[in-house]
């Protein structure tokens, strides 16, 4: 490129030299046009044209030059003719004009020239950019096929190592599981051997044992100086049967203290937690009556059943004294007015917690964009109110039911049964009714929620269809609720607020145990136990109902044993007769190798010839 | 009163005044010596000879000796009523139950050779016995005032390994081998109150304590995990792990510190009392700053008994305290806050924890390490006392007496007795030497 450019810089030069010398030779003119035209290039342009025209033939050359000149379009030199045969003469104005033309002509050309040249550069200069531009995307296009190959290629080392690695980790896995079951065969194997061992071992023993006892060690001995007396002071008595009850019952006696030690424990914090809630109760009653006295906008709702509460409250604060005595029906009421109250201050905080996000809210954003938040927290705690109210419905539920089970055969006990249920329906209605109520009241503030906030329409449909969904659920919940006879964990959750189910155990057992005092209260609790028994469905509950029911059992009445149980006290009671075999010593020695020579296994045989 | 025996002569001292009240000759080496519960007897059993000889305090001519002949003797106890002896014989053929009062001997055939197969209720009215037979584990109760069997059942337990009363007497604690986790509670008349199983596979209990009340059973394992369960339903209240860093303000992690002599006191040529006994360095208790790494030892894992796990547990006599020690953690004390259920102190010694015992009257816990100090532990705080006296005196074990106010110290052939003083702190008596088994 760079010796193309400096080849034409002299030719340009010289052109212009030619262009700025108005006055030309027209033989240079010619000779410039023919170079430009047919004439191939020579070195001595000069001496050429110098011998192109001379003296002798000028007129070939005009002849020439008109010819030529009139093959490319312009007015002959030469002057129309007259005559055919008359001589052409060479008309001036036409050489002229023609000549004019031309120059105006070459002017044209070397301009266009001009133009080209320098577009020429333009484009050399372009095409020299985009070839710089080509080479170095291609470069880029080369290093970042390059990288490519490289990423490929690492990628595909990664998949490969990522597929061995899983390989491994499948190995591994087969390995642990063969360990494991190497483990367990092992196990397995190590066990049997060591039985085997052991009975090897117990034979050897016998045999040993046979060997060293039936031989008349007369070293076997003790030598005293004189016998001293019991530490009781007692003497030693006679092993008879009736020595043998005698143990029994001291057994059972012991146990029974223990449990009534423990009940006693048991019904001390009961009274403790009682006392709490009584506490708890007054103050929630200082805390409300307050409120009562202003009633907000939703006064309507909430005061009737504060002021019943009250009044019922004040009725029971005055028999307080009833309170250790019949702790069943007590209960119920005591969870029922503290549930209430409870639920009321609740809705108060909530309504109070509502205005206070209700200003903040006017402080900061308009009043009909509700935030997302608050939202999602009124949804919230509808659903906590949902389950709140199911909660509740599930307790009134179970202590419908308890109260059903500990139905009494009395007729007056029948009767107080009735008048129970119907209470407990009427408090059923009652809630039921507040709990429709409350659900009106939601359902106003969430129809001015949704006019505030329309863009949250979706995600309340849901919501809705999930509570239809919920209601509906309630509601086939309350239908076969009695057949889902998990009562023990009912009882459990009945009566503590929380969930947790090793504590409660405490105090339904206590409240089982409590009716013992009143006369009519052991078989009253007996066959709630013995209807409980079979009733638990869950393995994990029922070692504690079997427990909880032996207990029971044990401590209302000693005699009443399980013919499971009694069996093998049996076979082991005869079989001490046999394994204890007492002796008088020194002298009948012998008479006590005999008795413990006698091997367990013997005791069953001879067992049956006893009467 | 105490009891000390010289090779073949058994000598009982005052627990005060260290005055020898009584002196009586066996007729070999006493290997295990018992007072009755009555403290009116002692027992010295010599096991090589397959003899058992008892003295009176009360009559010093009175002498009893009881010798089992060809069956051999390898273990021998007084029951609780202080009238009976208890003879386990070689290869556990049999226990034989001998009378003091009256001429009367029985057998009970079957015994189980475990880390702990018999147990006593703490009224002395039963005896529980882990027995074994036809590769099967059973659980006999006898009543101890006649020896008659209350009640036999089977356990469901591979290898048993221990049984333990519960301090009401009312519950019975049995643990498996430490081959698989298993602790199953039966009441006293033989049913199966509830099974306990906290893992599977990896080795399983090692240690267990019940609380004094009989509240709480706190089971200590190979995982290093102490748990705890309820007497009421029988689950796991809680779980306290010995991690080997401890990081929480609340805990106070004591360590001991050598106290190093004030340097202008090493003038040369060293006087006299530096070339004395080199033990007799004095440390002290530093409260280290959280967070604190202790020292473990990494367990030999093809090695069987490995040294990890919880391997000694004790509650305090108020329930208020249980103190732990982790096998992998050889020089710390652990101790938990029972009330609120959480670490409330870790002691870390120089030396590996030997054996630490409670105060029986108040939470005072007494630890050694085998070096010739004994540590004090109280909610207070905790003090390191050296054992007066020339010469090396390792503390082996340490045993309370029953009032609170003095414990006695035992080394491999010495023993002395050291006093609590309220006002005075605490003063060591040292006792005169004998030999001690």
């Amino acid at each position: 490129m760079g010796d193309w450019m400096t080849v034409t810089d002299p030719e340009s030069k010289t052109l212009s030299q030619y262009t700025s010398e108005t006055k030309m030779s027209p033989s240079s003119l010619y000779s410039q046009q023919v170079l430009c035209s047919s004439i191939p290039l020579s070195k001595n342009v000069h001496s050429y044209f110098s011998a192109f025209c001379t003296e002798e033939n000028i007129e070939q050359s005009i002849s020439y030059l008109d010819q030529e000149l009139t093959t490319f379009g312009f007015p002959s030199l030469y002057e129309e003719s007259k005559g055919k045969e008359t001589k052409r003469e060479l008309n001036i104005v036409a050489v002229l004009n023609c000549m004019n033309e031309l120059l105006v002509l070459q002017r044209k050309n070397l301009l266009a020239q001009e133009n080209v040249e320098t577009q020429n550069l333009k484009l050399g200069s372009d095409m020299d950019h985009l070839q710089n531009c080509y080479a170095k995307l291609k470069e880029q296009l080369e290093t970042s096929r390059r990288e490519m190959i490289g990423l490929q290629e690492r990628d595909r080392q990664l998949q490969c190592k990522n597929r061995n690695l899983h390989q491994l980790l499948k190995n591994e896995k087969d390995e642990v599981q063969k360990l494991q079951n190497i483990i367990a065969s092992r196990a397995t194997q190590y066990n049997h051997d060591m039985k085997r061992k052991e009975r090897e071992y117990n034979k050897l023993k016998e045999r040993l044992h046979q060997l060293v006892m039936n031989k008349k060690d007369k070293k076997i001995a003790m030598e005293v100086l004189n016998y001293v007396g019991r530490a009781d002071g007692k003497r030693g008595s006679w092993r008879t049967g009736k020595t043998e009850a005698r143990n029994e019952d001291e057994m059972y006696k012991i146990l029974l203290n223990d449990y009534e030690y423990r009940q006693k424990q048991i019904l001390m914090e009961n009274a403790e937690l009682k006392k709490v809630l009584q506490q708890m109760k007054k103050e929630m009653i200082s805390l409300l009556s307050p409120q009562k006295q202003k009633p907000r906008e939703r006064a309507d709702d909430s005061t009737g059943t504060v002021i019943s509460d009250v009044e019922e409250d004040a009725g029971e604060l005055s028999r307080e004294s009833i309170w250790d005595l019949s702790c069943e029906t007590v209960r119920e009421q005591l969870t029922n007015s503290i549930r209430k109250q409870w639920r009321i201050l609740k809705s108060h905080v909530e309504k109070l917690d509502n205005q206070v996000s209700k200003v903040h809210l006017e402080g900061f954003n308009d009043e009909d964009v509700i935030s997302r938040q608050d939202h999602e927290q009124e949804t919230e705690k509808l659903e906590l109110e949902i389950q709140q109210c199911k909660e509740m419905i599930k307790t009134q539920q179970q202590l419908l039911q308890q109260q059903l089970a500990t139905a009494c055969d009395d007729d007056t006990t029948s009767l107080l049964r009735d008048c129970y249920l119907l209470e407990e329906k009427e408090r059923l209605k009652e809630e039921w009714s507040l709990f429709k109520e409350q659900k009106k009241n939601f359902e106003k503030e969430r129809r001015s929620f949704t006019e505030a906030a329309i863009r949250l329409g979706l995600e309340r449909k849901a919501f809705e269809e999930e509570r239809a969904s919920w209601l509906k659920q309630q509601f086939l919940n309350m239908t076969t609720f009695d057949h889902q006879n998990s009562e023990n964990v009912k009882l459990f959750s009945a009566f503590s607020g929380s969930s947790d189910r090793d504590t409660p155990t405490l105090h339904s057992r206590s409240r089982q145990k409590k009716p013992h005092g009143v006369p009519s209260g052991s078989p009253v609790c007996t066959s709630k136990l013995t209807k409980s028994l079979p009733a638990s469905p869950s393995t994990s509950d029922f070692c504690q109902t079997r427990s909880c029911a032996s207990e029971h059992s044990s401590s209302i009445n000693v005699l009443n044993i399980t013919p499971e149980e009694t069996k093998p006290n049996q076979v082991g009671r005869e079989c001490t007769n046999q394994k204890w075999s007492m002796s008088s010593r020194p002298g009948s020695q012998e008479g006590c190798y005999s008795g413990c020579s006698l091997a367990y296994t013997n005791s069953h045989v001879e067992k049956d010839d006893l009467p | 009163k105490q009891a000390s025996c010289v090779q073949y002569r058994l000598v009982v001292r005052d627990a005060n005044t260290l005055q020898i009240l009584q002196l009586y000759t066996c007729l070999d080496q006493i290997q295990h010596l018992e007072w009755s519960a009555d403290s009116l007897f002692i027992l010295c059993a010599l096991y090589k000879r397959g003899l058992v000889q008892v003295w009176s305090l009360e009559q010093p001519e009175w002498h009893c000796k009881i010798d089992e002949g060809s069956a051999g003797l390898v273990a021998s106890c007084w029951s609780p009523d202080g009238r009976h002896i208890l003879n386990t014989t070689e290869f556990h053929l049999r226990i034989t139950v001998w009378s003091l009062c009256t001429k009367s001997v029985s057998y009970i055939k079957y015994p189980k050779a475990c880390q702990q197969g018999i147990t006593f209720t703490r009224d002395g009215r039963y005896l529980a016995l882990a027995e074994r037979r036809d590769c099967r584990d059973y659980v006999s109760i006898f009543v101890c005032s006649d020896w008659q069997l209350l009640r036999h059942f089977d356990t469901d337990t591979q290898d048993l390994a221990g049984i333990e009363w519960a301090p009401n007497g009312c519950v019975l604690a049995v643990w498996d081998s430490c081959l698989e986790y298993k602790v199953l509670l039966y009441s006293l008349d033989g049913r199966l109150l509830s099974a306990f199983c906290a893992y599977e596979w990896s080795l399983g209990i090692k240690s267990v304590a019940w609380s004094p009340s009989s509240q709480f059973l706190a089971i200590g394992s190979y995982d290093g995990k102490v748990r705890i369960l309820n007497h009421v339903t029988w689950k796991m209240i809680t779980e306290f792990g010995h991690p080997a860093t401890v990081n929480n303000t609340k805990i106070v992690v004591y360590k001991e510190a050598e106290k190093s002599p004030p340097l202008g006191h090493l003038a040369f040529p060293p006087p006299r009392a530096a070339t004395g006994p080199l033990t007799s360095s004095e440390s002290k208790y530093e409260i280290a700053s959280m967070p604190v790494s202790l020292q473990t030892l990494k367990p030999a894992a093809d090695r069987a008994n490995p040294r990890i796990g919880v391997g000694a547990l004790a509650f305090s006599p108020d329930n208020y305290f249980l103190a732990t020690r982790n096998d992998s953690v050889p020089n710390a004390v652990w101790i938990w806050d029972i009330r609120k259920l959480r670490l409330l102190a870790v002691l870390e010694q120089l030396c590996t924890v030997r054996a630490f015992q409670w105060g029986p009257q108040q939470p005072r816990l007494a630890i050694c390490t085998g070096g010739s100090k004994v540590y004090l532990w109280s909610p207070a705080g905790c003090v390191s006392v050296q054992v007066p006296g020339e010469g090396d005196f390792q503390v082996l074990s340490l045993c309370w007496h029953p009032s609170g106010d003095s414990l006695a110290l035992l080394s491999k052939d010495h023993f002395c007795l050291c006093f609590l003083e309220m006002e005075k702190g605490v003063r060591m008596a040292f006792g005169q030497r004998g030999d001690c088994t």
